[in-house]
This record gives structure tokens, C-alpha cells and sequence, in this order.
């Protein structure tokens, strides 16, 4: 396939960026979207050029590094999936394809398509544990009795591997999908119980503080999301952050 | 604990929306109901309305209902844009390339613009019946009662040189609000964290219902005047 890439070229988190075009030939439909930005890069050092920074790690879907905005659409076009795990087959013989990293306020860019998540990490250090007691007298997690369904639905909001696509691909960079998976994940087991409320106004406070957006419900971070993380997790969180902030003594 | 303050929360400003959203639901409700009294013929209907007319304005409770209404609108419309300035700002430089659709419907997307639309509407529609009923030159009918019917017979009909105009305004304006219904009024339970797999599919439903049927009723009634007079 043959492809005109369009490219976001930023050299520091001050300096001004633009869009870069480079013609790409020869590109294999099997390839992933990352292999493809290997081979463009290689391309670029070959002319000279400095490679286009962007991120990834695992390369499978898991760690949540890839990001990028392709076309319009967190990790591009596929649904379900990160884009390491975007193939070139989702595109066609002499598309052009835009490549943006995720914007937001609360995520500047670093350099070209890397930007910085750690707010994400902000708020799980403000709020997203549980504390338990680790002096050799844990109790084994396993003897708690859990429903299935509980478990199951805090595996699910557990899977969140923190990518930002949700951020990206809302209108307001609302980071509300991302910390109620977060929330979920403990409220909705007995061990997340004891600093439910707590949590939910810290990492909440946090999500401010960072300078997200406020969520109006669109959905678009659950249709973009790699995990299929969904809004039941936002509307626990809203409920949850009600009740607490009613009980709090403060 | 939480430092900032609930009332400082970006969460708490989506209360506020959805409480007050909801409540103009309800007021929705009431003003149609009068209003669709403008379909009864003759003088029946004209007796009909004015005595609504006059009920609305003097009734303690519902004059308690109409300052409730009041700070509803004000809440909404000053949280509103609070949201929506905060909400830009957080994203200070945009995509070259955005795909809005691909992810979420036409109208959760423009909630700023149609509550824009309904806010100028609203303005207008004040100024021409709310200030004529409460301080305009109006004429009084038999029973001795302020004729607002006439006054809205009048601004649809052939005196009003710009009739046609305000029946398109009116009829757009309800539009602007069916489709900030159609997202708004599902989205409002969301914020209130009220979500449940059994139920939820029964708010859509009837949120789409509501977001239809209300503002179609609503617009009938300009244009059945408009069209009866012609
Ligand atoms: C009778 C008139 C109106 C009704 C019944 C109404 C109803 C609603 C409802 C139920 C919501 C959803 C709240 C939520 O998502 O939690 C909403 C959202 C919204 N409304 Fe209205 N509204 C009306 C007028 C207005 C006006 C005049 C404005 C003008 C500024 C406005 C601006 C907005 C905005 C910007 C949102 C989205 C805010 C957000 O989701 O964060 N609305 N409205
Ligand atoms: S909720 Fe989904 S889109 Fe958001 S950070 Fe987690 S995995 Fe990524
Ligand atoms: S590189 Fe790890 S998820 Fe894509």
C-alpha cells in the first residue's frame, strides 16, 4: 500500500508544532500501525531526518503506551483496540492519514506524539490502593467471599490499562471513565470498602486539580476505549462521590 | 476530607445541572398542559386560557413554583457556561483532525449551542407574552380578566406583520430543545449516578419519548393558530 502520512512535528513542550506530510510506499497490510511508524522512521533517518517520537512498549495491547490520534479517532479507526493492535489492513491503498498525539490540557506534549500521562498516576497516588497490612498476617484474598458478578465486573473495570484514549477522545478531555474504572475497581469489592469514600473524593479532587474536563455523558470515551470500559462506571462514581461528599464530616 | 469543597467539584456542577435540567422537565410538563389549552375553539377556549392565565400569576404555590423556575433556568444556564468555558479550557489546542461523530451522537455534542438556541428563545418568548401578561398594554375580557389569549391570538395572526417569522423562531426553538432533550434528559440520571442495566434502557426510551412528543405539542399550537387565522 501506498500511503500520505500527515504528521503532528513538535520539538519541546514550548516550541510550536505542525503537521509534517511524508509519502510512505510499499507498506504491508499486515503490518501494525506502530510497525508502520518504524518503518516511515527508518525512512526519515535514512533521508537524515530525526525520527518521529512516540510511544509504546508492550506492543500488545497491555501496557496502555501506544497512543496517537489517527483520523480523527483515538488509536484510529478499529473499536476494541490500542494502536499496536491497529493493523494496516483498517486503512486503504492511497489513504492519507492524520497522526496527532492526544490534547489535553492536563496531558502536554513532550515531544512530536509523546505526551505526558503522569497526571493519571497523580490520582491513583492520591486515592486509587487499598492499604492493607503486609507484616507476613495478610489474610488470603481468597477467603473473602465475593459474588461472581462483583468480581467480575471489578475485573472489568480493572482491565483499564490507563492509555488516555478516553481523555483524547472527548470533547471536554474529561478524564471521568478512566478514574471511575479506577473507583469501580475497588468499590465493588469488600476490600475497597473501608476507604470507599475517601477515595472517591481524593481522586476526584485530583482529576480537578489536574484540569480535565467536566464529562457531559457524550459516550465517546466507552465507544474509544480499548478495554470496552463502560458508563456504569462513571455513573457508581457519581453516585458514590454524592454520597460520600453528604456523609463527609468536611 | 475533600478540601476543595463539593460545591467546587466538577462533579457537583453536574448535579446542579441535572437537578435543575430535570426540574424543567417538569415545568415543561405544566406549561404545556396550559398552553394546549389554546386549542379549544371559541370563546370557551379564550375563557379557558385567561382563567389559566390569571391562576399562573396570582396562585401563591404556583408563584413559589414560578421563582423555583426561575432559579432553575438561572442555575442551569450559569453552570452551563461555567461547564462549557471549563470544558474548552481544557483543551487548549484542539485536533487538526476530529472525527465527532465516529463516537458520540450529533446532539450530546452541541448541548452548548441548542441551550443557546432555547435561551434566546426564551428571552423572546418573556418579553412577548410574560411582560405583556405582567406589564404590557392588554385588554381585559368579560369575565374581567387580563386577555392574554388575545394577545396570542394576535402575535400568530394576520396583524402581526411578522407572524410567519415567529412561528418559524417558535418552531426551530423547539427543535434546538427536542434534541437537548433527547440527550439531556437520559444523560441527567447518568450524572445523578442513576444507572442501573434494567432500568436505564426505560429512561432512554422515555427521555427520546419526552424529547419528541413535548417540544412537537409545544410547536403544534403556534402553528394551528397561525394556520386557522390564515
Ligand atoms: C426548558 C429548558 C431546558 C431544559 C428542560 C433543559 C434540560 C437539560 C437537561 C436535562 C440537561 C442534562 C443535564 C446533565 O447532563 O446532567 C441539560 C444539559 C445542558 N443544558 Fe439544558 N435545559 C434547558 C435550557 C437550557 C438553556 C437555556 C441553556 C443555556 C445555556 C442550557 C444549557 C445546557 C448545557 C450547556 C447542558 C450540558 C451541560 C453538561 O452536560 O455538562 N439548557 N439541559
Ligand atoms: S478507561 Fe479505557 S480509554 Fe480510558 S485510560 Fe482506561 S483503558 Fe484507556
Ligand atoms: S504498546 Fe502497549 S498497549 Fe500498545
Amino acid at each position: 500500500m501506498n500511503l500520505t502520512l500527515k504528521v503532528w512535528r513538535q520539538n519541546g513542550p514550548e516550541a510550536k508544532g505542525h503537521m509534517d506530510t511524508h509519502a510512505l510506499e510499499g507498506v504491508s497490510p499486515d503490518m501494525s500501525f506502530l510497525e508502520m511508524m518504524d518503518m516511515l522512521n527508518d525512512q526519515i533517518i535514512r533521508a537524515g531526518g530525526e525520527p518521529i517520537a512516540f510511544d509504546h512498549d508492550c506492543r500488545e495491547g497491555i501496557c496502555g503506551m501506544c497512543s496517537m490520534f489517527i483520523n480523527g479517532e483515538a488509536h484510529g479507526p478499529g473499536r476494541g483496540v490500542t494502536t499496536c493492535q491497529l493493523h494496516m489492513r483498517s486503512f486503504k491503498d492511497g489513504d492519507t492519514i492524520a497522526i496527532e498525539p492526544w490534547r489535553a490540557k492536563a496531558f502536554p506534549v513532550i515531544k512530536d506524539l509523546t505526551v505526558d500521562r503522569s497526571a493519571f498516576d497523580r490520582i491513583i497516588q492520591a486515592g486509587g490502593y487499598i492499604s492493607v497490612n503486609t507484616s507476613g498476617k495478610t489474610m488470603d484474598a481468597n477467603a473473602i467471599p465475593i459474588p461472581k458478578q462483583d468480581a467480575d465486573e471489578a475485573f472489568s473495570s480493572a482491565t483499564c490499562i490507563g492509555c488516555g484514549a478516553c481523555v483524547a477522545s472527548c470533547k471536554n478531555a474529561s478524564a471521568m471513565l478512566f478514574v471511575s474504572a479506577k473507583v469501580s475497581q475497588f468499590a465493588l469489592l469488600p476490600q475497597g470498602q473501608p476507604e470507599r469514600e475517601t477515595r472517591v473524593q481524593r481522586m476526584v479532587d485530583q482529576m480537578d486539580k489536574e484540569g480535565f474536563g467536566n464529562c457531559t455523558n457524550t459516550g465517546a470515551c466507552a465507544v474509544e476505549c480499548p478495554k470496552g470500559i463502560d458508563l456504569s462506571n462513571i455513573a457508581r462514581m457519581n453516585r458514590d462521590f454524592m454520597s460520600a461528599s453528604v456523609k463527609s464530616k468536611k | 476530607m475533600s478540601n476543595s469543597g463539593i460545591l467546587r467539584s466538577s462533579l457537583a456542577k453536574k448535579y446542579v445541572m441535572a437537578l435543575s435540567g430535570l426540574f424543567l422537565c417538569l415545568f415543561l410538563l405544566g406549561h404545556l398542559v396550559g398552553n394546549l389549552q389554546l386549542f379549544i375553539p371559541g370563546e370557551e377556549g379564550q375563557q379557558a386560557f385567561n382563567e389559566y392565565a390569571h391562576f399562573m400569576t396570582t396562585f401563591p404555590l404556583v408563584k413559589l413554583l414560578s421563582y423555583l423556575t426561575y432559579a432553575a433556568v438561572l442555575f442551569h444556564v450559569v453552570d452551563g457556561i461555567a461547564l462549557t468555558l471549563q470544558n474548552r479550557k481544557a483543551r487548549p489546542t484542539g485536533y487538526v483532525k476530529e472525527k465527532g461523530s465516529a463516537n458520540a451522537s450529533w446532539s450530546s455534542r452541541n448541548m452548548g449551542i441548542l441551550g443557546t438556541i432555547i435561551l434566546v428563545f426564551l428571552v423572546s418568548h418573556m418579553q412577548n407574552f410574560w411582560y405583556m401578561m405582567h406589564f404590557g398594554p392588554i385588554d381585559f375580557d368579560s369575565d374581567g380578566l387580563k386577555d392574554l389569549h388575545a394577545v396570542v391570538m394576535r402575535f400568530f395572526g394576520p396583524e402581526n406583520g411578522l407572524a410567519g417569522l415567529a412561528v418559524a423562531g417558535y418552531v426551530l426553538a423547539q427543535f434546538a430543545l427536542g434534541f437537548h432533550l433527547i440527550h439531556g434528559f437520559q444523560s441527567a440520571f447518568q450524572s445523578l449516578g442513576l444507572r442501573h442495566s434494567k432500568y436505564s434502557p426505560l429512561i432512554e426510551r422515555a427521555g427520546l419519548l419526552f424529547g419528541i412528543v413535548v417540544p412537537a405539542l409545544f410547536a403544534s399550537i403556534p402553528v394551528y393558530l397561525f394556520y386557522i387565522q390564515l
